[in-house]
């Protein structure tokens, strides 16, 4: 009995496994398509809107320079990618009959989901560290404080899509998971306003204003000294990390259920 | 040092377990109430042909199925229990490695995850992949990828080894390099249970042999006492007007039926049989002589209500 006990604990004490998560690191960082493809997108794309308009120093009435605004729109996309692209990785290893192995490790289910989740945000950092430099390039300047300001709201702005991935990752297959990503993050890009920037009245304004991803560009306006995102925006990005945090532990725990 | 040495129960138990499924055409009854018990330290095959439940059974017992009904104790403790302090290696029936690392690290990830894992290239050794270890589990053939999910099952040095067909993606010789260190394992005192539907494994590797067929026990016994049970053949032939139990009596018949004008005998002996029948019914015609596939002879063994499953 005590050396149950003394065994699991173990296995299971701390709230990550390091080796684990290096190799899990590892796999990502050796999938050259996936890594070129997430990463290269987002980039091409901002060289492409940003590079046409990096004179612009007023988008649409923003009061922020196109090469700023379209910075940040593409760095809301790419994140985006990069933290529901964990759920695309889960649900090859369920295909896989993988999540059935490790299920029969000592390995926690937190730990397995918080590698998933950090692999997650190492690609949105790669993502970010990849936009800003070339934002640098075409003359974004901030103060160093509105830097780190808007990267710290970027990744709070993240937790809720890191959810996501692991609800869709969980509820559905391989083949449907691409078009599901592609589709759903092209829509909330161009709801959120990566693409221009959002009226601020209409239908376009109302429906920004409750997607996560609109709040994700939103911080862009740190840029305007002030809070980027105020208590709308606060409180829309807490309801959608409860609803989703929920939806996926479900989603999770309903398919993974030990006896 | 081991936890079926620190006394916390005795090996396997499977006691009343039962699992039904859905499915469109109705509930399919994979396991109906079997009971089991392995001793620690033993090695037993869990044979039957495919369908018979095997899957579920050691789903059920690895914690990845609940039962419907009855328990399953692993060295006392509940499945998920014992696979949370790493007591337990299981090799599964199907599933595929992760891609993107090499079998050496792979092996490692999956050593990382237990208190007291075996030495990465022992275990590389010991399951005869050295010449892959660098390779990417994406380009291994069928037979290395058996032989590194062996490894991850036995890289941590569990006290139960749970293989589900095992062999099934191996050369001959693949299987027997395969058997040789499962053998080799067992003898560190580790308790193993292996599915298979094939009657030679069970025969040669096995200290015990448990014979499913439509989710229940039908034998349980050492090999050479199962062999008997289901190496048995059938003789058909024409012959009408004669009694069952004439028949019956006939040497090497175990048992004789009649389907219209045909008789099935089946045959513990079938050489002894065939003489008997012809020097009593030279009439006899048509005759059939047929090895009983372990489909066969699980048919024979559970009667109706298994043929009932077989159409169901």
């Amino acid at each position: 009995m005590s050396v149950l006990d003394r065994r699991g604990r173990g296995a299971g004490g701390a709230s990550l496994n390091v080796t684990y998560l290096r190799f899990e690191l590892l796999r990502t960082l050796r999938n050259r398509r996936f890594m070129f493809l997430s990463l290269g997108f987002p980039l091409v794309f901002y060289l492409l809107v940003a590079g046409s308009a990096h004179d612009v120093k007023d988008l649409n009435g923003s009061g922020l320079t196109a090469p700023l605004y379209y910075m940040v729109g593409l760095v809301a996309f790419g994140t985006m990618s990069a933290m529901l692209s964990s759920g695309a990785r889960i649900a090859a290893e369920r295909q896989a009959g993988w999540h059935r192995q490790v299920r029969i490790t000592p390995l926690p289910p937190r730990h397995y989901l918080s590698a998933k989740i950090v692999t997650g945000y190492l690609m949105a950092g790669l993502s970010i560290a990849l936009l800003y430099a070339a934002g640098a390039a075409m003359g974004v300047s901030l103060p160093a404080g509105r830097w780190l300001e808007m990267t710290g709201l970027i990744l709070v702005g993240l937790i809720p899509f890191a959810a996501a991935g692991i609800l869709i990752g969980h509820l559905l297959s391989v083949e449907a998971i691409g078009p599901a990503m592609g589709g759903g993050i092209a829509l909330l890009a161009f709801l959120g306003g990566t693409w221009f920037p959002i009226p601020d009245h209409g239908v376009l304004h109302v429906v920004g204003q409750l997607l996560p991803s609109y709040w994700l560009v939103q911080a862009s306006h740190v840029a305007l000294g002030g809070a980027a995102w105020g208590t709308r925006g606060w409180i829309t990005m807490l309801v959608w990390t409860v609803v989703l945090a929920r939806l996926a532990r479900r989603a999770f725990e309903r398919d993974t259920a030990r006896v | 040092m081991s936890i079926a040495a620190a006394g916390a129960g005795s090996g396997i138990a499977l006691a009343g377990l039962s699992k039904t499924y859905a499915s469109p055409e109705g509930p399919v009854h994979a396991v109906r109430g079997i009971d089991v018990s392995v001793a620690a330290g033993e090695t037993v095959a869990l044979l039957g042909p495919n369908g018979a439940g095997k899957s579920t059974t050691i789903d059920m017992l690895l914690g990845l199925q609940r039962p419907d009904a009855g328990e399953a104790t692993v060295f006392g403790r509940s499945p998920s229990e014992a696979v949370a302090a790493g007591a337990v290696g299981a090799m599964l029936q199907t599933g595929e490695l992760i891609r993107d690392l090499d079998v050496r690290e792979l092996i490692a990830m999956v050593a990382s995850l237990y208190p007291r894992p075996l030495d990465v290239e022992e275990t590389i050794e010991l399951c005869g992949i050295g010449e892959v270890a660098g390779r990417r589990t994406q380009k291994l053939s069928g037979g290395q990828t058996q032989r590194v999910r062996f490894a991850i099952a036995l890289v941590s040095d569990p006290d139960l080894l749970v293989l589900d067909e095992p062999t099934v993606a191996m050369d001959v010789e693949g299987r027997r390099g395969f058997w040789t260190t499962m053998r080799a394992f067992a003898a560190r005192g580790k308790t193993v249970l292996f599915a298979t539907h094939y009657l030679e494994e069970a025969d040669a590797y096995a200290d015990r042999v448990v014979l499913m067929a439509h989710g229940r026990i039908v034998a349980d016994g050492p090999p050479t006492e199962i062999k008997a049970i289901v190496g048995t053949r059938t003789i058909r032939a024409t012959l009408p007007g004669v009694p069952l139990d004439a028949l019956a009596a006939l040497p090497g018949v175990a048992s004789a039926e009649r389907r219209g004008e045909a008789i099935l005998l089946t045959c513990t002996d079938s050489d002894a049989a065939i003489r008997g029948l012809l020097a009593e019914h030279p009439q006899a015609a048509d005759i059939e002589i047929a090895g009983a596939g372990l489909e066969q002879a699980f048919l024979q063994l559970t009667g109706d209500d298994a043929e009932q499953a077989v159409t169901a």
